[in-house]
């Protein structure tokens, strides 16, 4: 019998709560009763494997997907995506969306009055290198209003989708701006517990990756669940 | 641990601009052999609504119980180009519906096989990290011997099993809330 890959438990202060009222939406769809905790199996150590055949050339670059360039701001957004032991997670699926610079979605529930930016739709993908970075460009995307609460409004933020190496390590997590005065206004960033874990989600200005006369960049790690150096004998 | 995860967020109302572009509602190509199935259902919030804005995946194994994953080193064979993964949005009533194969039998705890199972992850706006849940085939005389099934107190066990409808279809459904509340998994 070989060995199985064994996952670590996260924190629970680094992880949201299901029930979590500030974000009203979480009322009628977070599950009452306990989760069902049981043993990690196979079926949760292994997951779906992505590969270079999936992407397009301009999959990593959302302002090259049409024929003009996009309004805003070009940035920048690259970092690595690691475990908790500070291991890269290498040839992993990382898949982003985001609103334009007016901070709209080319979606038919968004009706927001800012304009829908023809050049631009706002979705990317990647895969990391062997060391576990990956890169993006992109537009900076806008703040915009929602109706959680009165005068709502999103911080500035790019969703990102992970897969990590198995299905227990799967992430999808939000990316937000340094110095934005909505974070702490905000049910999504606050539904992090704890401060350092809710800073995680907090990309860095990175003046080494900026392009001179071209673009800003900022850096974003992204940490999945761990797990042992070693493979343990199966329970 | 060295470093402090990152936190789960919700996919929020505009999911489909980023992950449509892998919906996957054909999990096993012709070439792949076993039992063909169709699975449907609807994701229901706690008010009995359906959920228009939901997504689930699904990962399984192929009919010989072989994940297409590096780690798992069991000597079955795989056929090329099964990759296993499903990804299928709700639509305006929440309903959802795929077609795959009925996978084999994947080892368990101790090496003892589990009975055959579709592993599923449900995310939604309105839900900060996903749930991950099982769907388990009806009338599978193994149900009554899974492992993890029997971590699932009795009276819950039916909300993790499809009911079949007709020949080669099933249907199962994710209720949020309530009576017959889904069992969700922590692993």
């Amino acid at each position: 019998m070989k060995a199985l890959p064994h996952y670590h438990n996260l924190r629970p202060s680094t992880q949201p709560a299901y029930d979590f009222p500030f974000y009203a939406s979480t009322a009628k769809r977070h599950p009452t009763r306990p989760l069902v905790v049981v043993p990690q199996t196979l079926s949760e150590v292994t997951g779906p494997v992505f590969g270079y055949d999936d992407l397009k050339a301009t999959d990593n670059d959302l302002t090259r997907q049409h024929k003009g360039e996009p309004l805003g701001e070009r940035i920048l957004v690259g970092g690595r995506v690691l475990d908790e032991g500070g291991r890269p997670v290498p040839h992993t699926l990382v898949e982003i969306w985001q609103a334009n610079a007016a901070g709209r979605y080319p979606h038919k529930s968004d009706q927001h009055d800012a304009p829908i930016d023809p050049n631009f739709s706002g979705a990317g993908r990647t895969l990391t290198d062997a060391q576990g970075r990956y890169q993006f460009v992109t537009i900076r995307p806008g703040e915009y209003p929602w109706r959680n609460h009165y005068n709502a409004w999103r911080p500035a933020h790019i969703h990102f989708s992970l897969f990590g190496r198995a299905f227990l390590t799967r992430l999808v997590t939000q990316m937000y701006f340094p110095g934005d005065p909505l974070l702490e206004l905000d049910p999504m960033y606050m539904s992090i517990p704890d401060e350092h874990a809710r800073r995680r989600l907090v990309s860095q200005f990175d003046l080494g990756h900026t392009v001179p006369e071209h673009a800003l960049a900022y850096r974003f790690d992204i940490v999945l669940r761990g797990r042992d150096a070693t493979p343990r004998e199966r329970a | 641990m060295k470093l402090v995860a990152s936190g789960s967020q919700t996919v929020g109302p505009y999911l489909h601009i980023g992950l449509t572009w892998l919906n996957r509602d054909r999990i096993a190509g012709p070439g792949v052999k076993g039992e063909r199935v169709v699975v449907r259902g609807r994701v229901l919030d706690g008010g009995g609504k359906g959920v228009s804005d939901a997504l689930i995946e699904i990962w399984q194994a192929n009919a010989a119980g072989k994940y297409a994953h590096p780690e798992d080193r069991q000597e079955k064979t795989l056929e090329r180009g099964f990759r296993g993964f499903g990804r299928i949005p709700t639509d305006a009533q929440g309903r959802f519906r795929f077609s795959t194969v009925k996978p084999g039998r994947v080892p368990g705890p101790g090496g003892r096989p589990q009975a055959p199972h579709l592993n599923v992850t449900v995310f939604m706006r309105g839900l900060l990290k996903q749930l991950s849940t099982r769907i388990y085939f009806p009338e599978d005389p193994a149900n009554r011997e899974d492992a993890i099934l029997k971590r699932v107190p009795a009276e819950r066990r039916a909300t993790l099993i499809a009911q079949r409808k007709s020949r080669g279809v099933l249907e199962w459904n994710v209720v949020l809330q309530g009576r017959n509340e889904t069992v969700f998994f922590g692993f």
